[in-house]
């Protein structure tokens, strides 16, 4: 995609259930990391992003109408890589030394 | 759905697994039995654990209690995991709207200062009471054997780590969120000498090693004693000059363990009917934690109640005592 | 409201500071008994711990907020496995071979759940750090809650199908059982930083997302929603038990650089314990789901060389190696699967659950996604035992397998390099000669043999005469060992196990469907009415 500024990052990822309720949460995720790839599979999508991938909620909240918590993720997330680190506004997953 | 099938016509093979038809006879069963019975490993064991090479790794033999069938001691809530999850969940979500309302009026920062630092001196200190719970019961979910046994003990474990949770939140409601009064309420719990006598009993049982005794010590006695102590006596104390805005808090704890105490009572009561060895050894560990206990809450219940602390003491004795003599181990009791 | 006018406006916490405050002061350094008496078991792996408050937890949740969530995944999941029940949603999946590899999940897996939730609680009670032993005690009951909804859920197939009604009996007796049974069993009976390296770190992280990730996708794609909806419903507890898996590692590593080599060690041994007990999802999923979403060889490159090449990367900076035994993965990738069907089909008599062998479509399948392998070295063995099933004289193994002392699957594999050598490796051990798959699982006895000459191997144990039932005579006229032993084991010899075609299974499924009990060969029987009806043509549509 864009021309990588450094030497190729180690993936995260993201598996989310297929759903309605993770709709508006892959939408974010597409608009807030421009690298993310996104891979379909029966009832589970997959988002793999070179070093570093954030949810952002007011991203979530535009796409979902409504107010967010973060957390909510967790109801449909089916599977992550790479290290975790959650606040009110965030939800990242990174490599350190990608 | 376009798939086609005569389903009216298919009868089942079997109504059941096998180890429930075994127990129960060939007919549906219900999702408590189905997550409970039988799911602990019983044999072929292949290993000796490190960390106790004498047993293996599941072992009855970590109790003196003995049992002809482990699974007798089944929790008439028939609480498994999903059930267990949603009823907590139902119950959190009455008390989130509880917990709004007092915050949003500020109830519990608009009592008198005094009133404030009695909360914070014989309330917020519990947090370690039950954290020390959490502790102990994990021993027991962790030790015992079956899963009649674990899973609720499982849960009960839990529970002890969510009210310590909301016991802290009483202590953020006096303090503004600012988390003093957490921290004052640690030193009072290690440091002042209303709280030793408890604190010492609590460690006690994280080095008892029998579950079934640590069981009866915190679950049974202990708790019987902690919470119509403070929840109710104490409480209706604080209610009596200060309106209910504490007790609508404490209130969610009493409900817990008026729920907790079928659970603990059915276990109790089966264990000491199965042989007079069971009845001899329950007995003898609940008049010893019974006696410690009630010897270890007098300061607390003294600086706290003043002149009524005797009777309120001499009345949630009483009710123990009726209660283990029902259970079938007060016989030590006098 | 009389506050006291002086009152400032209560602080907002955010997410962090309210866990704080509502966790990390829950603890306090014991004074009446020893810190060594109360915490008895953490001291004698070596492990180097300094300050338990160093720990970090990622997922920081409260138990009110961990009740709510998970009481919502519940009622979402019971939703579907009622309606599933209502609906005989058993009846909906691709064919009834799709249900063999349901049998090896509630009889193999569904015990381990348990295992780990056990182990958990043990380290909820033993490790003295506030944060590691909540997080130990929320995945503790996580892992109950997957042996619950995992019953729960296949217990409506368990009604209609053989070989599923006596899971708890089998696990602790079926010889190939004791594959699961002693890899949870040898983490639970470690210390308890092993345990957790293990099954947090090496089994959680780096393994089971390659094991349920594409197996849970291929069951919603053969139509078992139900089994999909536990699937994902359970990943999304993984997601949190991973990332203990790395908190765990990460913490481990920089208490004490006396740590690191333990650490490696550790993710040495069950890294490939833990490839070894997945193996079995490998035939699985290229053999047992009847309509595929991805082969094993395909998985293993995307969750381990791709996502375990990205965590290896990211750890090196502690001094931690990939694990040793990755290599001989790699090898093997186009073999496993395909050698372990081999084995389970040549000892069908002896398991639980039908076998058959793949159609032509199915291996041409298998012939694009192994290119290298498939026709060269496996093709032509199926072929070849097509044409003896034909002939009337079906290719079995009447002798029971020599079973590796650590991994306990039958010494089947063959040596990395070479796939037409057995892989068989031996150790003297107090005068004792002991059997090994693989020198992964060699440097493992090695290690400790002491542990594993204690291993309860079924194949030894059946020769000893300890697999029999109290009312069995073995001096009886007509005595049959093996017919006894699988009594011994839960297993209904002839009904549970043995060819798929003719089983009860199969003959049931077209009699109740009336639609082919295996898609790829057409009725076995006249139950199945028209092959083109309308839903079979919307199924193949999909």
């Amino acid at each position: 995609m864009t021309a990588p500024e450094k030497k190729m990052l180690q993936p995260v990822f993201i598996a989310l259930q297929a759903n309605n309720d993770t709709m508006p949460i892959i939408e974010a995720i597409r608009q807030d990391n421009p690298n993310a790839v996104v891979h379909e599979y029966p009832a589970m999508v997959k988002i793999d992003c070179p070093g570093r991938l954030v949810i952002k909620r007011a991203s979530v909240e535009e796409h979902l109408g409504r107010d967010f918590d973060l957390r909510e993720i967790q109801i449909n997330m089916i599977s992550i890589a790479g290290n975790v680190d959650e606040s009110e506004d965030e939800f990242t997953l990174e490599w350190r030394t990608a | 759905m376009t798939v086609e099938i005569r389903t009216k016509s298919v009868k089942p093979l079997s109504n059941s697994f096998g180890h429930l038809q075994r127990r129960f006879g060939d007919k549906p069963a219900s999702r408590y039995q189905e997550a409970t019975y039988d799911i602990q490993s019983s044999a072929n064991f292949h290993y000796k654990p490190l960390w106790d090479p004498e047993r293996e790794m599941f072992d009855v033999r970590r109790t003196a209690i003995t049992m002809k069938d482990w699974y007798a001691l089944k929790d008439p809530r028939q609480f498994y995991y999903g059930n267990y999850t949603t009823t907590r969940a139902k119950q959190q979500d009455a008390l989130d709207r509880t917990l709004d309302f007092v915050e949003k009026r500020d109830l519990l920062r608009a009592l008198p200062a005094d009133t404030r630092a009695l909360i914070e001196h014989a309330i917020v200190p519990l947090r370690h009471y039950e954290w020390g719970a959490n502790t102990n019961s994990a021993h027991v979910a962790a030790y015992a054997y079956g899963t009649a046994v674990t899973s609720p003990a499982m849960m009960n474990t839990m529970d002890r780590l969510g009210m310590a949770q909301h016991i802290s939140r009483i202590g953020l409601l006096i303090d503004g969120n600012s988390g003093e009064s957490l921290l004052a309420s640690k030193t009072t719990w290690t440091d002042h000498a209303d709280w030793q006598g408890l604190r010492r009993e609590v460690e006690r049982m994280f080095v008892t090693r029998d579950w079934f005794e640590v069981f009866i010590a915190q679950i049974l006695v202990a708790d019987a004693l902690v919470y119509p102590l403070f929840f109710q006596h104490l409480d209706s104390a604080i209610a009596a000059g200060n309106g209910s805005a504490l007790s609508s808090l404490t209130d969610y704890l009493m409900r817990w363990y008026e729920e907790t105490g079928k659970w603990v009572d059915a276990v109790i009561k089966t264990a000491a009917a199965e042989n007079p060895e069971n009845k001899a050894l329950l007995s003898g560990w609940t008049v010893t934690w019974r006696d410690r206990l009630v010897t270890a809450l007098a300061p607390i219940a003294q600086s706290t109640l003043g002149n009524q602390s005797e009777d309120a003491l001499a009345a949630v004795v009483a009710a123990f005592n009726t209660r283990a003599a029902r259970l079938g181990c007060g016989d030590a009791l006098k | 409201m009389a506050a006291e006018g002086n009152v400032k406006p209560a602080k907002k916490l955010s997410l962090k500071e309210n866990y704080a405050l509502l966790t990390r002061g829950l603890g306090w350094e014991p004074s009446y008994e020893k810190h060594e008496e109360i915490f008895r078991n953490i001291s004698f792996e070596g492990i180097k711990i300094h300050d338990w408050e160093k720990w970090e937890d990622p997922f920081r949740l409260t138990m009110d907020a961990y009740w709510k969530y998970q009481g919502e995944k519940e009622r979402k999941l019971y939703a579907i496995v009622d309606a599933f029940q209502q609906n005989n949603g058993q009846f909906n999946v691709t064919d009834a071979r799709y249900v063999q590899a349901l049998k090896i999940f509630i009889n193999g897996i569904t015990e381990l759940e348990y295992d780990s939730h056990r182990g958990f609680n043990m380290l909820a009670r033993e490790f003295p750090g506030v944060g590691p032993r909540i997080a130990a005690q929320m995945q503790s009951l996580d892992e109950l809650r997957h042996a619950t909804t995992q019953i729960h859920t296949i217990s409506q197939y368990a009604k209609y199908f053989t070989g599923m009604n006596e899971f708890p009996y089998q696990f602790d007796r079926a010889w190939y059982l004791s594959i699961p049974k002693s890899f949870f069993e040898d983490a639970v009976t470690s210390g308890p930083f092993e345990f957790i390296v293990a099954i947090s770190f090496a089994f959680e992280y780096v393994l089971t997302n390659l094991a349920f990730m594409p197996w849970m996708s291929g069951a919603a794609f053969n139509g078992d929603m139900a089994t999909v909806s536990f699937g994902f419903s359970a990943q999304s507890d993984e997601a949190r038990h991973m990332t203990l898996g790395i908190e765990v590692i990460k913490f481990l590593l920089e208490q004490d650089p006396a740590n690191v080599p333990l650490v490696q060690k550790w993710i040495d041994k069950w890294f490939w314990r833990g490839y070894r007990l997945l193996s079995l999802l490998a035939t699985m999923m290229d053999y047992m789901l009847p309509k595929r979403v991805m082969a094993w060889n395909e998985a293993w490159e995307i969750y381990y060389e791709q996502n375990g090449g990205a965590l290896f990367a990211d750890l090196a900076r502690y001094g931690i190696k990939p694990p040793k035994r990755a290599p001989e993965t790699i090898a093997e990738k186009g073999h496993v699967a395909h050698q372990m069907w081999s084995v389970f089909y040549a000892n069908r008599d002896a398991v639980g659950f039908q076998m058959w062998l793949p159609s032509n479509e199915e291996m041409d399948w298998m012939s694009e996604k192994y290119p290298d392998t498939f026709d060269k070295y496996y093709r032509p063995r199926y072929e070849y035992w097509r044409e003896m099933e034909k002939a009337g004289t079906p290719f079995k193994n009447t002798t029971l397998p020599q079973l590796c002392q650590v991994c306990q699957w039958p010494c089947l594999f063959t040596e990395p390099d070479d796939p037409t050598t057995l892989s068989l490796r031996e150790t003297e051990y107090k005068g004792e000669t002991f059997h090994m798959c693989s020198d992964g699982c060699k440097d493992i006895f090695d290690d400790t043999p002491e542990k594993f000459v204690h291993a309860w191997l079924p194949v030894h144990q059946i020769y000893q005469g300890n697999c029999f039932l109290p009312d069995v005579d073995p001096t009886a006229p007509g005595f049959n060992p093996m017919y006894e032993a699988l009594r011994y084991m839960g297993i209904k010899p002839g009904v549970d196990g043995g060819d798929f075609k003719g089983s009860a299974d199969a003959t049931n499924w077209e009699k109740w469907t009336s639609r082919p009990a295996n898609i790829h060969e057409g009725a076995y029987t006249d139950a199945v009415r028209d092959t083109s009806n309308p839903s079979d043509a919307a199924r193949k549509a999909i």
